[in-house]
């Protein structure tokens, strides 16, 4: 088909083409006359937020909960670099999002005009790709382009900035366009030698371990980890970006390794012989010193991104692939060394680790003076609401605890922002996953202090009817932080206490301001049923605010900068390691 | 670590040397040199990059250049079996005393001399950097005024093209 109209009405019929449903974003000048055709859209929903990083986070939680590309939309200068933040956050997670910036009209650029920011330039280290479109002619290739490389590989976000005369001017619309791009070419394919190398090590291997990633679950693979997984009777643990890809009630899951993981997915990497790093990236949070990580492990490193390969440990085996059609080769491959006769038996290695299990339980103590702790919160959540929920999370203690104490069975069901680490992500992000899975309970487990960075968007929950249910742990205090100063600095509480005794802002009266059902909470015996209140309404967002107390930390913990061999379980409390001796 | 020459075809795009430049800084990678031009192509471009570093980061400039959408294929190019040159233009204090010896080193090192003035000349000089290094070397006593150098080109030896394959790609994609 071939049509004359705008630039901007060929966005717009871009967007439907490549099959956009929900747009976030707030429109300003440079990206004005692409607001007036998607005013006219039966297919596009543009959901107008309150600030621009709201979008960002929004089109985060759309992708994460859906699969599918999210969208954000902003206007030059300023609109466009308020989306920074959630562009790179979307980049460190590898999430799937496009980007479409405003920019002042081509004869402006450069000469630091109303509302300009070299946005294509200052998201270069923070886009898998980026486009600066000048020419109208050019957007319906570049929109088709954009979605592909934010989809496909490892997934990523992309901008695309457009200029307004090229919104304004005149061209002729066709589609499917033919993409260029010649330097783009993902291998999806696992090499077969690699993949028969692993399967030999995997059954040799006395004490192996499968280290699973959020690029498991990226690759709708989690069906095929199972397989893998009680095929060959290996131990999992799942990263923080990685929870629920392999179900937490399994037997054969340890938990999350990592800073605050558990002693025995911790414990399990260390001791282990051999490691099957599927979809993940060795990230410091996982692997502590670098040195002193799995000392005694080979690798075997299955990813799509081949430069993570090798980048931070050394891969014996490295493979290239996605992980679905890594996870398929595997399971054929171990299969046939078990008709060979060769199958692995890690009976002596799983003595030790359910040892780790049942010694070493995630925990936490209860306070004396009958106010609320945070853990338990977050454990009723997880009973109450259940493992079909999704659950979205800030960055902090509330994050870990929600890492820790909810029960996750199904993959994708935790959405929070991993490697950015960014404070905020947790509302905006929720209301982009409860619009993508509409059907579904979406709790945000969010600090006070994260949410009081994005919580305006409550107002467009609210007025788009997009009835999310927010649990704000209050503790009063940006509580990482304030762990740190308990920790390493003395007690030192430097700016970090947000003075929640008074009340400012009153998260009930908040929550009420912006059209939501507020509910607060401060003593353990009335958590369920202020739980249970906020599961029955269905039509508004609730918010409940959950004051507790401020001194509780997260366990265990390996302190930034050591190994993980130095975990503690607590405070000075070292788990004993040495109740074992393997072969 | 050892230095390592790159030679790197890009779409021939506005923008793609931020690309490039901005990668190396960020992942702490050294540029010692840097040349990009044209090829017989005209949607393709060649930079050749000389790098500093050990074979362990080369691995990942080389893994991280080649996922800039932009980049279509690298190739490292071995000293040995590739022709690697600079130019290099240098204004000399040359008066009627010393110009014949200056004029000498010109000839000696087949360099040319491109312009003239009463107490300077200026030369052009191209070859391997050992090679301008000695005739810099050489040049020093009688006064460097003024030096401007070129990054490395370089193109390896034999019939072979490290342009062909990728060009029918390109074709392919148009």
């Amino acid at each position: 088909m071939t049509e004359e109209m705008t630039g901007a009405q060929a966005l717009v019929r871009a967007l439907e083409q490549v099959g956009v449903d929900t747009v976030f974003g707030i429109p300003g000048g440079a990206i004005l006359p692409a607001y007036d055709p998607l005013y006219d859209s039966t297919k596009v929903r543009h959901v107008l937020v309150r600030h621009e990083q709201g979008a960002g986070h929004a089109a985060e939680g759309y992708a994460q909960a859906t699969g599918r590309v999210g969208v954000c939309m902003a206007t030059s200068g300023p609109g466009a670099t308020n989306l920074v933040t959630a562009i790179a956050d979307a980049y460190m997670d590898s999430v799937p999002i496009v980007a479409i910036t405003g920019q002042v009209a081509a004869p402006l650029i450069g000469t630091d005009a109303f509302q300009e920011a070299d946005i294509s330039g200052i998201t270069m280290p923070i886009t898998k790709h980026n486009f600066l479109v000048t020419d109208a002619d050019d957007i319906p290739r570049i929109i088709a382009e954009a979605f592909h490389i934010a989809s496909t590989g490892r997934p990523g976000p992309v901008l695309v900035d457009i200029s307004k005369d090229a919104l304004q001017a005149t061209t002729v619309f066709s589609w499917p366009p033919t993409m260029r791009l010649p330097g783009y070419r993902p291998v999806t394919r696992p090499h077969s030698k690699q993949i028969r190398e692993a399967a030999r090590l995997m059954v040799e291997a006395k004490r192996p371990v499968l280290y699973v990633g959020g690029g498991v679950h990226k690759a709708r693979a989690s069906a095929e980890l199972a397989q893998l997984a009680e095929l060959t009777g290996i131990p999992v643990v799942t990263t923080l970006t990685a929870r629920g890809t392999f179900p937490d009630s399994h037997a054969q899951h340890l938990g999350m390794p990592g800073m605050h993981g558990t002693v025995a997915a911790v414990g399990a990497l260390q001791r282990s012989d051999l490691i099957i790093a599927l979809g993940t990236r060795f990230d410091d949070r996982v692997t502590g010193r670098l040195d002193t990580f799995a000392p005694l492990a080979k690798i075997i490193h299955a990813d799509i991104d081949p430069a993570e390969i090798s980048k931070n440990r050394h891969a014996d085996v490295p493979i290239v692939g996605d992980c679905r059609e890594v996870l398929t080769d595997l399971v054929g491959a171990v299969k046939h060394e078990h008709a060979e006769g060769h199958v692995g038996d890690y009976t002596a290695w799983w003595t030790v680790l359910n040892g780790y299990k049942s010694t070493y339980p995630l925990g936490y103590d209860i306070p004396d003076d009958g106010s609320l702790s945070p853990q338990y919160v977050i454990e009723r959540l997880s009973e109450i609401v259940g493992p079909e929920a999704y659950y979205l999370a800030g960055v902090g203690q509330h994050q870990m605890w929600a890492a820790q104490f909810i029960g996750y069975e199904n993959p994708g069901s935790f959405i929070n922002s991993g490697g950015a680490g960014t404070m905020g992500f947790a509302v905006p992000a929720a209301m982009g996953a409860k619009m993508g899975v509409p059907d579904a309970t979406v709790w945000a487990i969010d600090g006070d202090g994260c949410f009081q960075m994005t919580n305006q968007e409550l107002a467009t929950c609210a007025l788009e009817g997009v009835p999310i249910k927010v649990a704000v742990i209050n503790n009063g205090n940006l509580g990482m932080v304030r762990q740190w100063q308990t920790l390493f600095y003395n007690q030192r509480y430097s700016s970090t206490d947000l003075q929640s005794p008074r009340r400012i802002p009153d998260f009930v009266k908040l929550a009420e301001a912006y059209g939501c059902v507020g509910l607060r909470c401060e003593r353990p015996e009335d958590v369920d049923a202020t739980i249970r209140k906020a599961m029955e309404i269905n039509d508004v967002p609730v918010v409940v605010d959950f004051v507790v107390h401020k001194d509780a930390m997260v366990w265990p913990m390996v302190a930034a900068g050591t190994g993980n061999d130095e975990i503690k379980i607590a405070r000075d409390m070292a788990p004993v390691w040495d109740n074992e001796e393997e072969s | 670590m050892s230095r390592h020459t790159l030679s790197v075809l890009v779409e021939n795009k506005p923008g793609v040397l931020a690309r490039v430049a901005s990668l190396f800084s960020r992942r702490g990678f050294n540029i010692d040199s840097l040349a990009v031009g044209p090829t017989e192509h005209d949607d393709v471009s060649r930079m050749t990059i000389v790098v500093n570093v050990a074979e362990l980061p080369l691995e990942q400039v080389t893994k991280q250049l080649n996922k800039l959408v932009n980049v279509i294929k690298i190739v490292e190019l071995d000293s040995s079996q590739s022709v690697q040159r600079e130019l290099t233009l240098i204004k000399v204090r040359a008066d009627a005393d010393t110009r014949s010896n200056v004029l000498e080193l010109v000839q000696l090192f087949r360099a040319r001399c491109v312009d003239v003035a009463t107490d300077a000349v200026t030369i052009e000089v191209t070859g391997t950097p050992d090679k301008l290094d000695a005739f810099i070397r050489v040049l020093e006593p009688f006064g460097i005024k003024e030096l401007v150098q070129s990054g490395m080109v370089a193109i390896g030896r034999g019939a072979r093209s490290i342009t062909d394959r990728s060009l029918r790609a390109l074709d392919r994609s148009a």
